[in-house]
């Protein structure tokens, strides 16, 4: 009886669901939009505003030159030099990094022998310092009063150092490159399908064979990757280039220098502007190489 | 094609470093041409047994490999000429179809003129005409072990060795793949070893079969001799299904009393347990039967229906029964288990009794 009288309203309150459902919706969305406002806020107040300030900042004159300060990075000579100096070390570097921790990972992943977890840990050991401190280890080894200028005073009566040149930087940047890359080869090589080096060998394939053909194709994507990584960390460092040398020209002093010696704030903005340039392509040149599953590394 | 060459395994044992033994010490002898199934559950060492014909693993010292007369066991696998398909298929991922066939060739140097005509043939052989240009994760399960396969034999090694190449794969392509692969066994008359947990591949590729069990080789047969006259319970339970009754007592007439009845097996003296196989088991009227007992349970194959039935035996007995014919559970059955289809490992099996083969 109940039911029967009320049948035919809940009929009717299905009828004139559609159009009063509209506002309950339209209420969900901008409670959405008004949920989603701070992070918006967060974006545009520490993304956006900083860095469309920095690319119009340097897009203003530089005071020495009287032109955009882009255009003086790209027609005058120091700055190239500058920026073909901290591109060309930090891709030595890079390169030299993955070639020797990419032996030392893949040996590492496939023997077994006492006191490998300890060697892993004192390889990877050095991620923990900051550049600082890193720079201060390469001053230690070749400074004025450094290891190696001790011994060569005592063997040959004359000083040798490194320390405050590129060969100092070199040094001082695969110190902090080569633990990451051995960590990411040593992964890549756990993952690596040991039935495809088993195949190769069936067929005759010797060990260089077996190398050249399964396994570097194999840990590529997480060579390139951490490449990158190393390349990125190496145009940006500023610890170890801080604390070696203020006289050497390199993209992150001359962006602190610019900055605060000269208070030209163009010039720095627009260094800025192409360090990061630089290096971004790197990275999303290294993930499309890779197959893209660098995303979740970087 | 090429000239096969026998397998001969001298005193082979594996011992892993920290002390399992995957092997005892092993002789086996797999003729030239022949196709030897090694078969058994996993952990039985049939893998092992493969790996050390293969050279991926050497025998424990002592041990001696010989490919015809010649003696590899020092050599590694990639001077001893054998051809190997795994179960992932181990296809390079960074090659196309027809770059994974030729790897082979082209580590051996060949002529390109030569290669390209070898592609050919093999790519042919294994029905991947046309695929040539495909990448390798552009191609289905199926497809994918025809590559291995087809990269496997283009180098025309002197043994074939694979390792569950089937496994992977689901059951209908199982079955097609299967047959091709045997086919292609045939034409080839390349020695092979094939490594597989499954009985029914073992059964249709095999020569001879090898059953391992706990490292050693528990019987080594014919697919009818593995199946007719397994060397002992393992044998026979881990081929097909097989019932074990328990027998009570002997009459003096030969007869031997098991729940349920009375089997008329005069060349099965002294044993304890006798075993038949549940496809020769017929179900008769009661007033015929040696057996009787209760449907406890019947399961829809659609080819047959397996029934359960309790003799009071410790395991309930396993029938397969035709398909159409309807067993509610509960209901009483008889059974006719004829002297030649029950055995024991230990015992000659009774010759058919051309009258009972002709009732049954």
């Amino acid at each position: 009886m109940t039911v029967a009288t009320k049948q035919p309203s809940g009929a009717a309150s299905y009828l004139s669901r559609p159009p009063a459902m509209a506002g309950p919706a339209q209420r969900k969305r901008l409670i959405v939009l008004l949920a989603l406002l701070p992070a918006l806020v967060i974006f545009c107040a520490f993304w956006l505003l900083p860095f469309s300030r920095l690319i119009m900042m340097g897009a203003e004159a530089d005071p020495s030159s009287g032109i955009s300060a882009y255009l003086t990075i790209l027609t005058h000579r120091q700055y190239l030099i500058s920026l073909a100096t901290t591109v060309g070390l930090s891709l030595a570097v890079s390169l030299v990094a993955v070639a020797i921790a990419g032996v030392a990972g893949f040996f590492l992943a496939r023997q077994r022998f006492f006191g490998k977890s300890i060697l892993v840990a004192i390889l990877t050991f050095p991620l923990a310092f900051p550049g600082v401190v890193v720079g201060f280890l390469v001053i230690m080894l070749g400074g004025r009063q450094g290891a190696l200028a001790q011994t060569s005073l005592w063997l040959f009566g004359e000083r040798w150092m490194f320390a405050y040149s590129l060969a100092g930087l070199f040094i001082g940047y695969l110190y902090f490159s080569i633990p990451r890359v051995i960590t990411t080869v040593m992964a890549a090589c756990d993952n690596l399908d040991q039935s495809l080096e088993e195949a190769a060998r069936s067929l005759g394939a010797n060990t260089w064979q077996v190398t050249k053909d399964v396994i570097i194709p194999g840990i590529a994507p997480a060579l390139l990757s951490t490449g990158a990584i190393c390349f990125a960390t190496s145009m940006g460092a500023f610890g170890t280039a801080f604390t070696l040398g203020t006289r050497l020209s390199i993209l992150p002093l001359n962006i602190y220098g610019e900055f605060t010696n000269n208070a030209n704030f163009a010039m720095a903005a627009a260094l800025s502007v192409v360090l990061g340039v630089i290096t971004w392509m790197a990275l999303s040149l290294a993930r499309r190489l890779a197959g893209g599953n660098l995303g979740a590394s970087v | 094609m090429s000239s096969s060459v026998s397998i001969t395994l001298n005193q082979c044992s594996r011992t892993f470093a920290g002390g399992t033994t995957a092997l005892q010490p092993l002789d086996l002898q797999v003729n030239a041409g022949e196709t030897l199934v090694l078969l058994g559950p996993s952990g039985c060492g049939k893998t092992t047994t493969l790996r050390i014909i293969s050279g991926l693993e050497s025998p424990d010292k002592g041990g001696q490999v010989l490919f015809g007369e010649r003696d590899v066991t020092a050599l590694p696998i990639e001077q001893r000429d054998v051809g190997m398909v795994f179960q992932n298929y181990a296809l390079f991922p960074n090659m196309s179809v027809a770059d994974n066939i030729a790897y082979g060739l082209k580590i051996q140097r060949l002529p390109r003129a030569e290669i390209a005509q070898r592609l050919d043939e093999v790519m042919r052989m294994v029905d991947l005409q046309g695929f040539g240009d495909r990448r390798i994760d552009a191609l289905s399960g199926g497809q994918k072990q025809r590559v291995a396969l087809a990269r496997a034999i283009a180098v025309r090694p002197k043994v074939l060795l694979f390792v569950e190449p089937l496994a992977a794969l689901d059951a209908k392509l199982r079955d097609r793949l299967r047959i091709e692969i045997g086919q292609l066994l045939r034409e080839l008359g390349t020695t092979a070893v094939y490594v597989t947990h499954d009985q029914n591949e073992a059964m249709a590729l095999g020569d001879r079969i090898a059953v391992m069990q706990a490292g050693r080789i528990a019987q080594l047969g014919t697919p009818q001799e593995i199946y007719h006259q397994p060397a002992n319970a393992f044998v026979a339970d881990f081929i097909g299904a097989v019932n074990c009754l328990d027998v009570i007592s002997t009459r003096a007439d030969g007869g031997l009393a098991v729940h349920g009845g009375e089997l008329r097996a005069s060349h099965l003296q002294g044993v304890s347990t006798v075993y038949c196989r549940p496809e020769d088991i017929q179900v008769v009227p009661l007033d015929q039967a040696d057996i009787k007992g209760t449907v406890v349970q019947s399961i829809f194959l659609g080819q047959s229906q397996r029934l359960m039935v309790d003799t009071g035996n410790a395991s309930p007995l396993q029938i397969e029964a035709p398909s159409r014919q309807q067993w509610p559970n509960g209901s009483a059955i008889g059974l006719a288990l004829p002297s030649h289809v029950v055995f024991h490992p230990d015992k000659p099996t009774a010759p058919v009794d051309a009258k009972e083969a002709a009732n049954g």
